[in-house]
Order: C-alpha cells, then structure tokens, then sequence
C-alpha cells in the first residue's frame, strides 16, 4: 500500500485553530499541543494485506475477532460490521449465530404493544457495548471509546498505527523522560491517563488493553502464542478487514483492470501510429 | 476535408433526416472539423476533462440511489454504499478520486491555454467559459466533500461557509441563508446535495458552449498562428479521436491505479471519523486542489504590511479581503486576455513570457504546498510572497512583458516547417482576428 506522507504529515502538524482560520488567518497564537512531543512516526509492520497482491490472512482474522470480543468489545463498539460478514473470514453459520446470539437488541412491541428485545441474530449489526453515548462517556472518565469500524482508515498510519498503538504504552517515569508538554516540562499523565509513544501528544484516555502473554486464548488448531505482540498484530488485522472488507476483491480487480488497459492503451497507440503515418507533421 | 468530401447526404434516408434536423451535417462537421495538424499532447486534456465530467455523473447518479442526505444518516449511508451496495465501493472510490482527476486534467488543461496563449482573440469567449467551468467545478466539489458527513466535511463546510460572513453588512443574513438555520447543519446538508445534483448539469451545458464556441474559433497549436487553409489542418476524425483514445488509456491507467491502490491517498484520515459539532479536528485542511486558493485566503491577516497599506487603513477586515482575493485569484482569469497584450500567442516564441510561465507555475506549486501547512512562521509568510508573486504575475508582470518583450519570429505557417516551401508570407501575429 502506498503510505501517504500527507497524512503523517498532518498529523504532526500543530493545530491550526479554527478561530485563527476565521479571523482571517495566521495568528500563530494557536498552541502547538504537539509540537512539544513530536508524533512518533509508527511502527512499519509487513501487514500480508500491503502490496498490491495484498491479501487477509484470514486464520489471522479470526484470532483478531477472538481478541476484539474477549478484549476491546468491553468498550468500543463495530456498528458498521454485521455479523453475517464474519462469514467472509471463514465462520460457520452456527458460529456466527453463537456470537450474534449472546448480545441482545430491539425486538418488535409485542401483542400488547410492550417493547421486547430478541438475541441478536446474523443479519444485526455488532451491538454496541454500551446502550448509548451518554452511558459511554459515564463509564468511561468523560469521553465515550470510539466506534473501531472505520479506525484503521480513519488515522494516518493506518494499521501501521493501530499496532503501534496497542503497542506502544509506557512507563510514567519513561514518559517524564522522553516527552515534554507544550510549556516544555515533563510530561506526566494525569488520573486516568496513561502516557503512549505513537498517541499525538502522548497522553491517552485508554488503559493498555492488552498486557499479559495468553491473555486470550486462542481456541484454533495450529495458533502461534498469543503474545502481546502477537495479539495486537492479530486484532489490528482483524480491524483492517472491518474497516475495508472488501480490499481484497478491490486489489484482485485491480489487477484485471490494469492489464486491461495497459492493452487497450497499447492498441490505441498501435491505432493512433498508424494513422499518423498519413500526415506529415502530425504530433 | 469538407463535410460534402464524406458525403453521408447522399444517402436518401440521412438526407430526409438532415432536412428536417441537421443532426447528420452536425455529426459529420463534429468528426471532419479542421484541426491544426501540429498539436502536442497538452491538447488531450480538453477530451480529457470531458471524460471526466461524464464519469462524475455516470457514478454520482448511481451514488444518488444509495445515499440518504441526512445528518444522522449520510456517514453510515456511504458505509453502507461500500460495504452492502454491489461494487459500491468501486462506484464510490471512483467517484471520490474522480474529483481529483477530473482538477488535475482541467488544471493542466488551464496551464496550457496559459503557455500557448490560448486565451487570446479570438478565443476570449471561449477562455471565459472555461473560468466560468472552473468556478462551477469548485462549488461542486466542495458540495459534493461536504455530502460523506465525516469530520473534514463538516469543518471544512464551517469554514468556507463562514466566509460569507465576511460580506459588510449583510453577511450574517447571507450566512443564514446558505446554512437554512444558525450552524452548518442538516439543512445545509440538504441544500448542498441539491445543489451538488445540480450544477454538474450545468456544468454540462457551459462545456457545450465552450465547445461550441472551440468549433467556432478552431483550436490553437503550439505554435499560436492560425490555420491558412487546409494544407494546416487535418480531421479531427481519425486523427485526433485515435490520439484522444490513447489519451484516454494513459489517463484511466493513473486514474485506475488510485482507485484500486491508493483509493485513499489523496483524502483524509479525518472524514472516516463521522462529523461532530463539538469537536474541532486539530487541523482543517481542505482537498489538494483547493490548496493554493486556501492559501491566498489565509495570507490576508490584520499584521500583513501589504493588507495595512492596501486595505486596512481604511477599515477593511482581513477576513474580508482574503476572501476577495481569494475569489479574484480565479476571477483575474477573465481579465487576462487584457493583460496579456502581446500579440503573439504561444511561450515558444516568447523567451522572457516563458521563464515568467515558469516561475508562475512555482508560484502555484509553493502556494499549495504552504495551504497543507499550519498557519504558522515561517509558512505565513511564504505564502504571503507566494500570494503577491501570485497576482503580481498577473496584474503588474504580464502587461510590462507583453509590452517590452521582442517575441522571436514566427514561422510562416503551421505546414511550413514540417512540408517546406515559404511561398506563403511571414504569418502575422494574430493576423485572422485583427
């Protein structure tokens, strides 16, 4: 996949505040949040999804959901993927129905016209852990965990930065060491707060999810040991997919459609020399 | 080759069609038109341009079907589109990077009518509708950016729409009006995607004029001297069409290999975040094409000497006046077959144009790459310079040149270098339309 520096490169861009936009422009009074700690540009990891022949590996999938319903599936929802998609990483219908079945959603009012709810059922969509925002950000120290639907598509880096998220937790004391705050002191995280190389301006709301070697257990034949780094590598593809499940159909027609051209292209100038062979002078 | 050369009129039925509506002669003169048998590539981006409208209706239309204009369902109505829709995210990706293509082509389009002088007489009428075609292509875009709901969307619509606010007196009305309420909100949504139905149309009935009026005038060719006869022309058909077709293959290439590569790469990460009022992105940045306008907006603030000398002192706001400037970046196109004085056409023969076209084309360059920047020393004032370089080259460089400068000599005509002979006299500069 191509990486685009634009992106990083907006990232680490200081804030340009609105305000400053709407008066007209450059007051560079807007504090640069970042620039004191700098983003980390994140790890490159050799995703079997890169490339153009990039592909799921979908063993790896499967851990990775294994991981986001024992682990992430706590807090941050998947409203966008429905369960029936599973299917496309190689779960049974009956799988399926086991991990729909457990969340429950609105039913239709009963006879008496009394609202019910059902087990969720394929064709629902990942029920959300909390029943609303506001149940979110009370649970949650003010402010509700994202929907990680879209996440890998919606940060510069990709999975590249998903990975280094989970990864990247530091110590307090590592964290006074190497990073600074926008006055120039040490940065320090403050309660509830925990301190990440790769988060812009370091200070995350998020505790580090995953911290212990077999912390999930992988239930397939033929798993390797679920690391720390192996689960996180395993969940950010598993993210991949739900943000962009049909990449690999995108890079598979791609092929198709470049040779395609390529032909076509190569017809046309064959055609276009021909036909310019009459005429003396024609560019 | 004349329209009676071809000859369809003879065939009894065509010419019971054509007596009645002259579909068939129009067809025909569309075809044989005369074109100046020397063109270089840089003319296969008007076909180009035309691709590419056609290819923003074909899947904006499709697109239509699928999408629901509301706040609370346009951000999961395109998820849906391209995780649920058959081939949607083909429709949709392709739709998405349409856009850029569609500026890129239109823009290298605009910098070659700027290098070979093509907006001089006679074709002023058809270089207007081409500025009018930009305009309308600018509020399209940013309509149709605003449509997805996601984060940048949201800001950037906040932000553009904000400027009218800038309008002495009855600015705060005027923003209203353009909202439907007192914020960027559903009835915003509601009217830009009205709107970004609309004007592609519209935009289509500019392009038939300008065509029109391209058959009217002719082309111009690399070397600015118009067509003397027919030993100076070819058909369009076969032989620009075979050109164009080629054209056309390199062109769905690139355009191909974002759309299943990189279909991203030329958006932001933001507008996969769906849009929030209360949440302001840490940096707006509009799309790559806008970036250059961006930045002439943004170079006006109220400690700028050259706002103080010009503008302040009086009591303009900056915000104001950066949005003028921001509007007569694109409108000092109009103006410029006035500016512009000299009589030859093409940079080719003009060295000291040349080297000013040249140093234009950074200029564009440097103000995009400053718009993708916070605003910030030292990037404030690059893209201050960068803004008076912009519309010095305009306004104060292109009349003292045209004026100064000794172009070098024309050749005699279009077909003399390439067929010889020089029995035709020296081919006075813009002789046809004087």
């Amino acid at each position: 996949m191509i990486r685009s520096p634009m992106r990083s490169l907006h990232r680490m861009l200081a804030p340009a505040a609105i305000a400053a936009v709407l008066a007209g422009g450059a007051v560079p009074a807007a504090a640069p949040a970042l620039a004191a700690g700098d983003a980390v540009a994140p790890k490159a990891v050799a995703w079997t999804f890169n490339g153009v022949f990039g592909r799921y590996d979908y063993p790896q999938l499967r851990r990775g959901l294994q991981v986001y319903n024992e682990v992430c599936a706590a807090c941050h929802g998947l409203r966008l993927v429905a369960y029936r998609d599973l299917a496309a990483i190689g779960l049974s219908e009956a799988q399926i129905r086991a991990i729909a079945g457990d969340k429950e959603v609105d039913g239709e009012p009963d006879e008496e016209g009394e609202p019910t709810t059902r087990p969720a059922e394929p064709k629902d969509r990942f029920v959300d852990p909390f029943p609303n925002v506001q149940a979110a950000i009370a649970s949650n120290n003010g402010a509700a965990p994202p929907d990680l639907s879209l996440m890998v598509k919606a940060r510069g880096g990709a999975a590249d930065y998903v990975y280094s998220l989970l990864t990247g937790y530091v110590s307090e004391a590592a964290c006074k060491k190497q990073f600074k705050d926008s006055q120039g002191n040490p940065l320090a995280p403050g309660e509830g707060q925990y301190c990440n190389t790769y988060m812009p301006g370091h200070i995350v709301a998020m505790a580090p999810p995953l911290t212990e070697d077999g912390q999930v257990e992988y239930e397939e034949a033929g798993a390797p040991p679920a690391s720390v780094d192996q689960m996180s590598k395993d969940v950010t593809a598993f993210l991949a997919w739900a943000a962009e499940p049909y990449m690999v159909e995108r890079k598979r027609m791609g092929i198709k459609v470049m040779l395609f051209l390529l032909l076509f292209t190569g017809f046309m100038y064959a055609i276009y020399r021909q036909v310019k062979k009459d005429v003396k002078g024609h560019a | 080759m004349s329209t009676e050369a071809h000859g369809a009129r003879r065939n009894r039925t065509l010419k019971w069609i054509d007596d009645r509506m002259p579909i068939v002669s129009m067809t025909e003169h569309a075809l044989y038109y005369p074109v100046p048998r020397n063109l270089n590539y840089m003319w296969n981006f008007g076909s180009l341009a035309g691709l590419a409208l056609i290819i923003m209706i074909v899947t904006g239309i499709v697109l239509s079907m699928h999408y629901t204009p509301h706040t609370d369902y346009a951000f999961d109505s395109v998820e849906r589109i391209m995780r649920d829709v058959n081939y949607g995210w083909l429709i949709r990706y392709v739709h998405m990077n349409g856009g850029s293509m569609f500026f890129i082509v239109v823009y290298l389009h605009i910098f070659r009518g700027l290098y070979y002088g093509s907006f001089k007489a006679p074709r002023e009428l058809l270089w207007w509708l081409g500025v009018i075609i930009l305009f309308l292509m600018m509020a399209t875009a940013f309509m149709g950016y605003v449509l997805p709901w996601g984060q940048m969307s949201f800001w950037a619509a906040k932000v553009i729409t904000s400027m009218v606010g800038a309008v002495p007196l009855i600015g705060e009305s005027l923003t209203e009006l353009l909202w439907g309420g007192f914020t960027v909100d559903n009835p915003t949504l509601n009217r830009f995607y009205s709107l970004h139905y609309l004007l592609p149309f519209v935009i289509l009935g500019v392009v038939v004029l300008h065509i029109w009026a391209l058959h009217t005038v002719k082309a111009n060719n690399p070397l600015g001297i118009d067509m003397k006869g027919p030993q100076d022309s070819i058909d369009f058909h076969p032989y620009y069409t075979t050109k164009d077709l080629f054209g056309t293959g390199v062109f769905l290439l690139v355009f191909a290999a974002f759309v299943f590569y990189a279909p991203n790469y030329l958006g932001h990460p933001d507008n996969y975040i769906q849009a929030d009022p209360l949440k302001t992105p840490p940096h707006i940045v509009p799309e790559w094409y806008f970036l250059p306008f961006y930045t002439i907006l943004r170079s006006f603030t109220d400690d700028w000497w050259l706002f103080q000398v010009l503008l302040g002192w009086w009591g303009m706001e900056a915000k104001l006046a950066g949005v003028l400037a921001m509007g007569g970046a694109v409108a000092v196109l109009f103006v410029l077959p006035w500016l512009d004085t000299s009589r030859v056409r093409s940079a080719k023969f003009r060295p000291v144009y040349r080297a000013f076209f040249w140093l234009f084309v950074i200029d564009c360059l440097v103000l995009g790459w400053i718009g993708a920047q916070p605003a910030e020393q030292p990037w404030t004032a690059i893209g201050q310079w960068a803004t008076i370089w912009y519309f010095a080259h305009f306004l104060v460089i292109l009349p003292l040149v045209s004026r100064i400068e000794r172009p070098r000599p024309l050749p005699h005509s279009i077909s003399q270098p390439v067929l010889g002979g020089g029995a035709a006299a020296a081919a006075a500069p813009m002789e046809a339309s004087r």
